[in-house]
């Protein structure tokens, strides 16, 4: 798109960490990026504030080095991402810059003012023309397709064209570079546009042209807890809190391989390194069940750990984020994975406190609720001529201390609709994953009990009835530590026992075994159905010591046929044995 | 030449101001007392010509006539085969004596490592200490704090580690160190050897503040070289909690906004970049660290060990002078055991910590005067020489002797089957008569 650019410029005239302030000539917009010319190099920032001729830029690169009258650049362009075939596969930092390219030119350690273009230009792609010249088209319209990793990308008309337009000129089948021309569009001033494979899109705006509906379908997780008792749909939003040391990590890595998304985007968020590593090394060997490719192909992954700039932590997850509403405006499903939108949150405390702002609750600007909440609206099911697409968010966050009361986790349970807290008190007893089902919620879970099938429903029923057994259960198992199993009713104990069980069966997932670390809908329902049958059933026991023993027995059993593959025959003799148990008494 | 300025127009906490031209962030002065004292400081912040020094050790003394001279360069540290077995204090000047390091310098807080170059780890670090090397093994480029409260005997297992270990070079960064630990590490290196592969960069209680936020810092920039010319770097830190409280002072001083306890908000980013550069480089040299963290109040959720425990890969808890062996974790340790090292040791290691849990509760039921079955009797005896063979801290055995002795107790206190280990170990390492 060829809009008129005048660049400004101006000098610095103060700085304090990685705050400059410019006097500049012309004119500036906000959130315009800058560059910083200082010695040899070319340091990348942000304009985050405009007073008289005055501009404060957040430089995203360490500031070492910066003197008093150093030239600034303006760009013009608010801060932006490329957008084109190419994404999936590669690892980019917080400001796209591509790390493995980084690493080819500059070695083991990342080296300041290097800038490189986010998507390969040298890569060719076979596009497929979907249109003809003559044909009326508006943006995010599709023009062809170019196959990459596990999809179909769908090229699109820039996001930016005004109005409506006519195709003059479309070329033919054929392998190009993302940065080739490929069409010419004339908009309705009868201007010429010449457009590529790639477009750019700034952060920090939504993508989303067409119908947004309410999420309704589930996304398959592959992990009980959460699609039993706590499910999300495909577009909506969840948030896992947790202490240190409680599986955040573990459990999005388990989403991240497991999850029924097309394509997942994780953004490694001022978090350590050493887990991005696994991810790195682990997903181009796995395979991805649904597509039979490498993991790799559907994931994308933008990482800037903790001792990368703390500035361009708070554009990693907004760069991630457009990326997936990219793919969504394709009509895929993506899921957006964010460890974690504390260090997030921090390293907008970190710039508040710079620009001295009032501070807010634990010195937290006073904007981070409508912050966070902006982001996770950009979730959502979009509905255009390209089908429909969604954008599922997780968020982890990193409470200090373990506690939930904190501003981050208030902020975020207001906006989710589905909270899965992690607790250290399950992680202590190695009941992995460490959602705790007493503090979890889905709202998810009652919108499908309105609206959902009638399969769906009786699902839902028996997940319900069980969680109410649990939820005595564990009322009684309390009083059971204070008085003594002794003084128990064989009932109360029975109950005690059933709600032990479901959770030991149901709730708990073993990540290490091959078969267990993933349960796909099908057998999740026969599970539950099973569970169904002994929550439901009365029981008769001699004593306590029969019982337990019974539940131990059947417990066994029931995590014996967890482990067993579906492919082989003991799957259906094992189920069999377990329903055998159950009738036994 | 170098630029002289001689007007000293505001001095507050560690900060003076000037009114200077031509410095640029984070260039170096030194200033040029009356009473001939000199001292470093560092360019933080400029507003036009008003540029704000933070003078290393400290503005006691500073005369607003005093000379300040821009040196046109950053912080740097020496760097060395020469800086062996030397000590430094947090200005990286040699405080034991000995002469002047003349070799290269290397800019300190350098850049960070691309994660696309790292690789999983799986490299084991030795320490001769069976609550780490056989129940927590640590792997090279791991970082873990030891939680602790003041007066356990954090400093004597630092030491002891720097002298039992198997890593090419120990590097010693100190914070708020009082005088008779640092003599204490240098006397105790000075008799096991350890000296002769160790560099201390020390900051005394009784030193500047400024000092004690740069160690971490200098040890960190140097074993980051020698990480890079091949060697395998241990770098311990202690302690952690006392360069914390340097940055809250500081930051206090510079009126930034406080956010937890008066810590700055920056304080878990400050303390991740130290412990990301704990790293292993792909067919060269590795950096792990080990660094104690005191918690005020045996509270695991004051800021300083809470931030911490999001960063590091576990954690030991020093608790009575013994290494916790239940609430420690060496989140890495599964990459190397059975692995890098014989085969049972994953398996010997979780049932012998499964029969001490076992141990633990007869031993309540004792004091709580049940009356004990021949199991609990079995178990309570197998306490007392786990806690006397393994658990103290006083030890310096070999992997392999570890694992041999653990298969000896439990052959002394148990029989074969009960100890729920595999037949394949039994046959194999068990020390029963066949």
């Amino acid at each position: 798109m060829t809009e008129s650019k005048q660049k400004s410029d101006g000098e610095i005239i103060a700085a304090q960490g990685n705050l400059i302030t410019v006097k500049f000539r012309g004119d500036i917009r906000q959130n315009e990026v800058a560059f910083i010319h200082s010695a040899d190099k070319s340091l990348k920032g942000e304009v985050i504030e405009i007073n008289g001729e005055e501009a404060k830029v957040q430089v995203f690169e360490l500031t070492k080095g910066i003197k008093p009258g150093d030239k600034v650049s303006f760009d013009s362009d608010l801060l932006s991402v490329e957008l084109g075939p190419g994404l999936l596969k590669t690892v980019y930092d917080g400001l796209q810059n591509p790390l493995e390219e980084l690493a080819v030119q500059s070695g083991y350690f990342l080296p300041r003012g290097i800038y490189l273009p986010p998507l390969d230009r040298e890569t060719k792609w076979d596009f497929t023309p979907l249109v003809k010249a003559g044909d009326e088209v508006e943006k995010a319209v599709t023009l062809g397709t170019v196959p990459e990793g596990t999809i179909e990308h769908k090229i699109m008309v820039p996001f930016n064209l005004f109005g409506r337009g006519e195709i003059v000129e479309i070329a033919p089948k054929g392998q190009y570079t993302v940065d080739r021309e490929i069409a010419k569009i004339k908009d309705e001033k009868g201007d010429i546009h010449s457009v590529s494979m790639m477009q750019r899109w700034p952060a920090k705006f939504p993508i989303s042209f067409g119908e947004k509906i309410l999420p309704m379908d589930l996304l398959d997780t592959g992990c009980r807890i959460i699609d039993g008792p706590f499910p999300v749909t495909k577009g909506g939003t969840f948030c896992v809190p947790g202490p240190f040391g409680a599986g955040k990590t573990v459990l999005q890595q388990q989403l991240a391989k497991y999850a029924h998304a097309q394509v997942v985007i994780i953004v490694a968020c001022g978090e350590r390194a050493g887990e991005v590593v696994e991810v790195l090394r682990e997903f181009p060997e796995l395979t991805d069940p649904q597509s039979g490719k490498k993991l790799m192909e559907r994931t994308c992954i933008i990482c800037n750990t903790s001792s990368m700039p703390v500035a361009a932590r708070e554009s990693s997850i907004y760069i991630g984020v457009t990326i997936a509403e990219y793919y969504r405006q394709m009509g895929v499903d993506c899921l957006l994975l964010a460890d974690s939108t504390s260090r997030w949150a921090q390293a907008l405390r970190e710039m508040s406190g710079r620009l001295e702002e009032i501070p807010g609750e634990e010195a937290f600007p006073a904007y981070l609720a409508s912050r966070i909440a902006e982001l996770y609206e950009r979730a959502g099911v979009i509905v255009s001529k390209n089908g429909t697409g969604s954008l599922t968010i997780c968020g982890t966050v990193s409470p200090a201390g373990g506690n939930f009361e904190e501003p981050v986790t208030q902020s975020t349970l207001a906006v989710v609709g589905c909270f899965l807290g992690l607790s250290r008190s399950r992680s202590d007893a190695r009941r992995f994953p460490a959602i705790d089902p007493f503090i979890s919620w889905s709202k998810y879970l009652d919108r499908l009990s309105f609206e959902g099938n009638e399969k769906e429903i009786h699902r839902i029923h028996m997940i319900k009835s069980a969680q109410a057994t649990l939820q005595a259960s564990n009322e009684i198992g309390k009083k059971m530590a204070v008085i003594g199993e002794e003084a128990m009713s064989l009932g109360d104990v029975t109950t005690f026992l059933k709600g032990e069980f479901y959770d030991a069966v149901f709730l708990q997932q073993n990540a290490f075994d091959e078969v267990d670390t993933a349960t796909d809908k099908e057998r999740q329902d026969e599970q539950i159905e099973l569970v169904d049958m002994v929550m439901k059933r009365e029981f008769v026991f001699s004593g306590n010591d029969e019982a337990r023993r019974f539940f131990m027995d059947l417990t066994n059993a029931f995590i014996q046929w967890n482990y067993t593959s579906k492919n082989i025959e003991e799957y259906m003799e094992r189920k069999k044995e377990i329903e055998g148990k159950i009738a036994s008494h | 030449m170098f630029k002289r300025y001689n007007r000293i127009e505001r001095i507050k906490g560690s900060i003076v101001q000037l009114m200077a031209d031509d410095i640029f962030l984070g260039e170096l002065a030194s200033i040029k007392m009356r009473d001939g004292r000199s001292t470093l400081a560092e360019v933080i912040s400029f507003s036009g010509e008003r540029v704000n020094l933070q003078v290393f050790s400290g503005t006691k003394g500073i005369s607003t006539g005093d000379e300040v001279r821009f040196l046109g360069r950053s912080m740097q540290v020496p760097f060395g085969e020469s800086l062996l077995s030397r000590r430094f204090s947090g200005s990286g000047v040699a405080i034991d004596g000995g002469p002047d390091i003349m070799e290269e310098s290397i800019e300190i807080g350098g850049p960070s490592f691309n994660p696309a170059r790292r690789i999983i780890p799986h490299r084991m670090v030795k320490t001769n200490i069976p609550m780490i090397d056989m129940f927590n093994t640590l792997v090279s480029s791991q970082k873990i704090p030891i939680f602790s409260i003041a007066g356990e005997p954090y400093n004597e297992l630092l030491a002891r580690i720097a002298g039992q270990t198997d890593s090419d070079i120990i590097i010693l960064g100190g914070c708020g160190l009082k005088f008779d630990d640092y003599e204490f590490f240098r006397r105790y290196f000075e008799k096991s050897g350890a000296i002769e592969k160790t560099i201390m960069f020390i900051h005394l209680a009784s030193d500047p503040i400024v000092e004690c936020m740069l160690v971490p810092d200098l040890a960190l920039a140097v074993a980051e070289q020698f990480a890079i010319k091949d060697k395998s770097v241990l770098v311990l830190l202690t302690d952690m909690t006392a360069y914390a409280d340097s940055l809250k002072e500081i930051a206090i001083s510079m009126e930034m906004v406080p956010s937890n306890r008066g810590y700055p908000g920056s304080l878990y980013s400050d303390l991740a970049a130290k412990y990301e550069k704990a790293v292993d480089i792909e067919g060269s040299g590795s950096i792990t660290i080990l660094a104690v963290t005191t918690m005020p109040g045996d509270d695991v959720t004051h800021p300083v060990p809470d931030n911490t425990g999001y960063i590091t890969e576990g954690q030991f808890y020093l608790h009575n002078g013994v290494i916790d062996p239940f609430g420690s974790l060496s989140r890495l340790k599964q990459l190397v055991m059975g692995k890098v090292t014989r085969e049972d040791h994953s398996d010997l290691s979780n049932a012998m910590i499964r029969l001490y849990a076992d141990a633990k509760k007869a031993r309540d039921r004792e004091s709580m005067g049940f009356r004990l079955s021949e199991w609990d009797k079995k178990l309570i005896a197998y306490a007392d020489i786990f806690e006397e063979k393994m658990l103290t801290l006083d030890v310096n055995l070999d992997i392999v002797e570890q694992l041999d002795l653990g298969w000896k107790i439990l052959s002394t206190c148990f029989e074969s089957r009960e100890t729920g280990l595999k037949n394949t170990w039994l046959d194999k390492y068990g020390q029963w008569p066949k």
